[in-house]
């Protein structure tokens, strides 16, 4: 070995065994740029290739709420704690689509970019981090919708109380990105060795919808159900959400403490275990 | 000079097989033995070198074992070797697709590596959107791309449809733009696999002309893989053999270019049990052994030796005529050896046939060879393509100027040329 007159200074080593806390997040930052580059291609793609552009935004969220007022409104009579059924259910689905969609886009970042991540290295955080932020126009568009629905029904003469929990609507929307891209990337890095276990994950996300109060509200849950409801970490944002924009909800600096407490904690086991997988999964995908 | 680039006692196992079935179980037994009981992992220890041809035991096979070289700054190496030798893995643990089972690798500088020229271009986007999305992607910053914009455009020359998507371009366009984002990256270390093996002869060249700008012009350090020996030769003055996931060779460029050919002729050999063999039998050749095998370049000296089923006298070798029938990947005979276009000596007698060309003249391709006998005016023996030879390029006038291949035909002849008043 002849070492003696270089210089030990090394700008990157490339090693089998590393620790598990090595995020590289100084890595992340460098790239930012093919951040904004990802989330803008998302953006021009998606207008580019459909006609009807963002229409689309529009339709899943009123036939869902079209069903969700005949099934559980009309056949079974459950309370919209006297909100107009339409707002209650819109309401709820708004939020909870932002997160579904973090979680569901997220946790097929693997499978689906096995040749881009298979050809050149970039920190591999950025794509998912890219899906959460583009989603934001999706639902900023579908934002819009429940707003024109608030004046419809203000307009018809219904008393659309927003109240001053609007204002911690930005911190809403933070949990929910964080809550959604942290199961996202549990979901993403398990799935790469088990592949069975995605064919849960839409299933799954749409009974999870069914533990938090976006059909049933709070004040309707039976009294034995609404300990389980509440452990469900979207079911105090929903709330507050509704509280902010609709007036009705119950809104605990608990509830809302939990879930973001959840989603840290979610979102950190999620790196790290992101962070493990995307070294070598290009071998077993 | 200093050294760039540091890789010691790399290696990378991988599983063979299915992978999924029973791999939780397996998983955790590891888990147990490797973490718990903190002894080696088991399922590294049976792994085996990585030669595709020897069926192993394991179900770990190391495509790459104790790989140990360096690089200095300015060297642009060749990384060569066969199909499965390892060098597709060792591209991916430099460009940090994948990491190492073992060992590392040291780095001095920027490093990119181009394993696909057009990595994430989206074709709904223009061809100015996908110059930032994939400069992007390569690890360049926004204003770095935006400065060499109208260079990058320039090299590519597609200028006229630069605002148009992409998916409108024709693949020529589409990697010409590619590989213009490539070549303005400004990393110290650049990583290439056989990107250049696109696009036409003219584009073709003026990438080696960057590559090799790159790399003796500007100073920086260049990895190469590609089964071109031709480009290899012109483009890197170092070179790498690997050879069942080990180095075989380090060291010049050319040498390590002999080393490679050399050590493919030495595999092939004939012993002739061919179902499709044809003929009456009544003279067999037993065996043919291609001194030298599979890979040539053009201009080498090829020789054949058939060996007969007896010994045969003067008289009984004038009645025998053995062809040798070579065509091109077309199925178009090229080219005729026989006998009978040699002289004829009353006085040799022996078991052995043996040709001797002293200056193949094929151009560069693949070509395959048929033999076919007769004795006594009767067709004894013969067997259809029972090989096939690849003929490299090389500077066969001595002048630095290489015939094109597949355009400049099939042939290369020695020639005198010259100005006369």
């Amino acid at each position: 070995m002849t070492q003696s007159n270089e210089s030990p200074r090394w700008d990157l080593i490339i090693k089998g065994q590393t620790s598990l806390f090595d995020l590289r997040f100084a890595d992340v930052w460098h790239y930012r740029d093919l951040l904004w580059m990802f989330v803008k291609r998302d953006f021009v793609s998606f207008y580019k290739q459909t006609v009807l552009g963002p229409l689309w935004f529009f339709i899943q969220p009123i036939l869902a709420t079209l069903v969700f007022t005949f099934v559980f409104g009309e056949l079974a009579k459950i309370s919209t704690d006297g909100l107009p059924q339409q707002l209650f259910y819109l309401s709820g689905i708004t939020a909870w689509n932002y997160f579904a969609d973090c979680l569901t886009k997220t946790s097929t970042v693997f499978k689906d970019n096995v040749n881009l991540f298979g050809k050149v290295y970039f920190p591999r955080l950025i794509m998912p981090m890219s899906i959460v932020i583009s989603n934001l126009v999706r639902f900023g568009v579908q934002m819009l919708l429940l707003v024109a629905a608030m004046a419809f029904f203000a307009l018809r003469g219904f008393d659309v109380q927003p109240t001053w929990a609007l204002a911690l609507f930005p911190l809403l929307v933070l949990i929910m990105a964080l809550l959604g891209l942290g199961c996202g990337l549990i979901i993403t890095a398990v799935t790469t060795k088990y592949k069975d276990l995605s064919f849960l994950v839409t299933f799954g996300v749409q009974l999870a919808m069914y533990a938090t109060t976006v059909i049933i509200p709070l004040s309707a849950t039976p009294e034995q159900y609404k300990k389980y409801i509440l452990l469900n970490p979207m079911t105090g944002i929903i709330e507050a959400f509704r509280f902010g924009f609709l007036g009705k909800g119950t809104v605990t600096v608990e509830s809302l403490g939990y879930s973001a407490l959840f989603a840290v904690v979610v979102l950190f086991m999620g790196v790290l275990i992101f962070n493990r997988t995307e070294k070598n999964f290009v071998d077993t995908i | 000079m200093s050294t760039v680039i540091k890789v010691d006692n790399l290696s990378k196992a991988y599983q063979l097989g299915k992978i999924g079935t029973g791999t939780i179980s397996r998983d955790l037994e590891r888990f147990w033995i490797t973490k718990v009981m903190g002894k080696e992992d088991p399922f590294l220890r049976i792994g085996e070198t990585n030669d595709r041809s020897v069926r192993g035991t394991g179900d770990v096979v190391w495509s790459l074992r104790d790989v140990n070289f360096s690089v200095q700054q300015g060297d642009a190496v060749g990384i060569i070797g066969k199909n499965g030798a390892g060098k597709s893995t060792l591209l991916k643990l430099l460009s940090r697709v994948t990491s190492p089972t073992l060992g590392e690798i040291r780095i001095k500088g920027r490093i990119s590596s181009l394993l696909e020229v057009g990595t994430g271009f989206h074709p709904e986007l223009s061809g100015r959107e996908n110059i930032f999305l994939n400069g992007s992607i390569l690890g360049m910053r926004r204003r770095e791309i935006a400065r060499k914009l109208d260079e990058i455009i320039d090299f590519s020359g597609v200028e006229r449809y630069i605002d148009t998507p992409v998916k409108r371009y024709s693949s020529g366009m589409y990697v010409r733009l590619a590989f213009a984002v490539a070549a303005h990256l400004e990393s110290e270390i650049l990583v290439v696999d056989e990107v250049l093996a696109v696009g036409d002869a003219e584009f073709r060249n003026k990438c080696l002309g960057k590559m090799q700008d790159i790399s003796t012009g500007q100073g920086r350090t260049v990895l190469f893989v590609s089964h071109d020996m031709t480009a290899i030769s012109a483009l890197c003055n170092r070179g790498i053999v690997l050879k069942h996931g080990m180095i075989d060779f380090h060291g010049d460029v050319s040498a390590s270019i002999q080393n490679y050919i050399f050590d493919t002729r030495k595999e092939v050999e004939g012993d002739l049990n061919f179902s499709n063999r044809a003929g009456d039998g009544t003279l067999k050749v037993e065996a043919l052994t291609f001194d030298y095998g599979k890979i040539y370049q053009s201009g080498d000296r090829v020789t054949i030796t058939a060996t007969l089923d007896r010994e045969l006298t003067p008289d009984e070798y004038d009645k025998v005529n053995l062809f040798f029938v070579i065509s091109n990947s077309l199925k178009k005979v090229v080219l005729t050896l026989s006998s009978k276009y040699a002289p004829f000596d009353a006085a040799a007698r022996g078991n052995k046939i043996v040709f001797d060309v002293p200056s193949l003249p094929l151009a560069e391709g693949l070509y395959t060879v048929d033999y076919w006998m007769s004795y006594h005016g009767v067709f004894a023996d013969g067997v259809k393509e029972i090989t096939s030879i690849e003929v490299l390029g090389t500077d066969f006038y001595g002048t630095g100027y290489m015939p094109v291949p597949r355009k400049h035909g099939e042939f290369l002849v020695h020639h005198k040329v010259a100005l006369k008043p």
